[in-house]
């Protein structure tokens, strides 16, 4: 163990040894930045990867089915098997598409999905970008994931992929103003645009104080803003049962129609790494992230890492139950729940939050 | 202050990275082990087996373009929002009510909005 502590001075020393101390500092500092982020890309790939076979066991489970069983032991090879051969098939540009445009589309969906991870902290110390502006980032991340959908839906130049765009884009801008103002809520009761600072007001409290930390965590105050979150991330990622976007009955898959091998996995990649995205911020912001649920001697040697991970995995396996539950909502369906049901319960919420923070039995001090 | 922001730039160029790398990496593949035998008919627009017709880029439903312009409104509000709600515990009561008619002015639009029927889809 004292070696591994000892490798990032020793990296320092040999870096400043070998440039010069000015030079080698910022080598050193932006070799130790690459091997950060080179952890956290690599464990979302693995993450995605084997979130595809979890979704397909789970939900092959949930309808008495055996799930993937024949690639290696319980199928544990299959994500492997699936990026073979996608890496394999034959890369199709349709004659009458935008060349550029569309080979630029999954990049587009990619690159925000990922970059979006830069500001998340895994536990009080491990977090790459500590910085103020940590929600401001991540919402405009998220907001970007829109253009990779539109460009591939306009690039394809197929009447499948421009009328899943452009589905996609009005059903991703509606619920991202619920999602806004949920936001907002969890912001004036922890007064901060830090993602570390969100966590730690949300330990404080008459409950965290007796030990029952999970009731003093922003869920219980902020309970109708947890389920507008979490089902509006459901529709920006367009999971079921809001994947009229790529519903595979009407519209085949939307603005993926005319993508094979490594572009339509990039698109898919985007769309599973979202969702461990919103699952992540659900978690920081209303589970109270790395925190145990109860402060009790017994569960003090588990690391807040495995709290925030475990927490953030059973969000996910909410996703998939909730595909394997419910049927797939009509587009106009959709587009009433997000308008004038999640944005007027966020509206009053605020409101009521607010109010509630003026009065003498604010909680939140 | 800055420094802080130098890991986030290059995480975005590491992400751009892992966008791009696998589609150079497949083409190369499929390039080197795999077939690629393009045709005209694999590469017309996928119709369901019908032979495409008319062009693509059509006219659409003018309901979407109302849609984005509703979420332009709303989202700049957001963004108004944002940094009342940081600093609403220093501002007091005279910061919350201020924000309040700003918020009652935005709620008459939005029930404007809807009594003419501009969230209605059928």
């Amino acid at each position: 163990m004292d070696l591994i502590y000892s490798l990032p001075q020793l990296a320092l020393q040999l870096s400043k040894d070998f440039f010069g101390v000015d030079l080698g500092t910022y080598i050193y500092i932006l070799l130790k930045t690459l091997v950060l982020i080179g952890c956290i890309v690599g464990g979302l790939q693995g993450s995605v990867a084997y979130l595809t076979l979890w979704e397909r066991k789970l939900i092959g489970w949930m309808q008495i089915r055996m799930g993937p069983n024949r690639v290696g032991p319980l199928g544990l090879l299959q994500p492997i098997a699936d990026g073979v051969k996608l890496l394999l098939k034959e890369l199709i540009v349709p004659s009458g598409a935008n060349k550029g445009l569309f080979v630029l589309a999954p990049v587009l969906s990619v690159a925000p999905a990922f970059a979006a991870w830069a500001v998340i902290p895994f536990s009080p110390e491990v977090v790459l970008a500590d910085i103020n502006a940590g929600l401001l980032y991540l919402t405009a991340m998220t907001s970007l994931g829109v253009y990779g959908v539109i460009v591939a839906g306009w690039a394809s130049n197929s009447k499948y992929a421009f009328l899943g765009a452009m589905r996609s884009a009005a059903q991703i801008v509606a619920y991202e103003i619920a999602m806004g103002f949920a936001l907002v809520v969890v912001l004036m009761v922890s007064g901060s645009l830090n993602l570390s600072e969100i966590v730690n007001a949300q330990g404080r409290g008459q409950f965290a104080d007796i030990g029952l930390t999970f009731l003093s965590w922003n869920w219980l105050p902020l309970a109708p803003m947890v389920l507008v979150y979490f089902i509006s991330g459901i529709a920006e990622t367009n999971r079921a049962p809001f994947d009229v976007v790529e519903g595979e009955s009407e519209i085949v898959a939307g603005h993926m129609v005319e993508y094979s091998g490594m572009g339509f996995a990039m698109f898919m990649l985007a769309e599973y790494a979202s969702m461990w995205m919103i699952a992540m911020l659900t978690v920081l912001m209303f589970f109270g992230g790395w925190q145990a649920p109860v402060n009790w001697a017994v569960l003090a040697w588990v690391p807040s890492i495995v709290w925030l991970l475990g927490k953030v995995f059973c969000v996910v396996s909410m996703f998939l139950w909730i595909r394997a539950s419910f049927p797939r909502y009509r587009y106009d369906q959709i587009m009433r729940l997000g308008w004038k049901v999640f944005i007027p319960v966020t509206l009053v919420w605020l409101v009521f939050i607010g109010v509630w923070m003026q009065t003498p039995w604010n909680i939140w001090t | 202050m800055l420094e802080n922001y130098f890991p986030i730039l290059l995480f975005i160029a590491v992400a751009i990275s892992v966008g791009a790398a696998p589609l150079v990496l497949g083409r190369g593949v499929s390039l080197l082990l795999g077939t690629h035998r393009p045709d005209s008919e694999k590469l017309s627009p996928y119709e369901c087996g019908f032979e495409a017709f008319e062009d693509a880029r059509m006219k659409f439903d003018v309901r979407y373009y109302l849609v984005a312009i509703l979420f332009i409104i709303f989202d700049l509000e957001i963004a108004f929002l944002f940094p009342w709600a940081v600093s609403l515990k220093e501002i007091g009561l005279l910061g919350f009510i201020s924000m309040m008619i700003f918020l009652a002015i935005l709620v008459v639009g939005f029930i404007y909005e809807w009594m003419k029927g501009a969230l209605e889809w059928e």
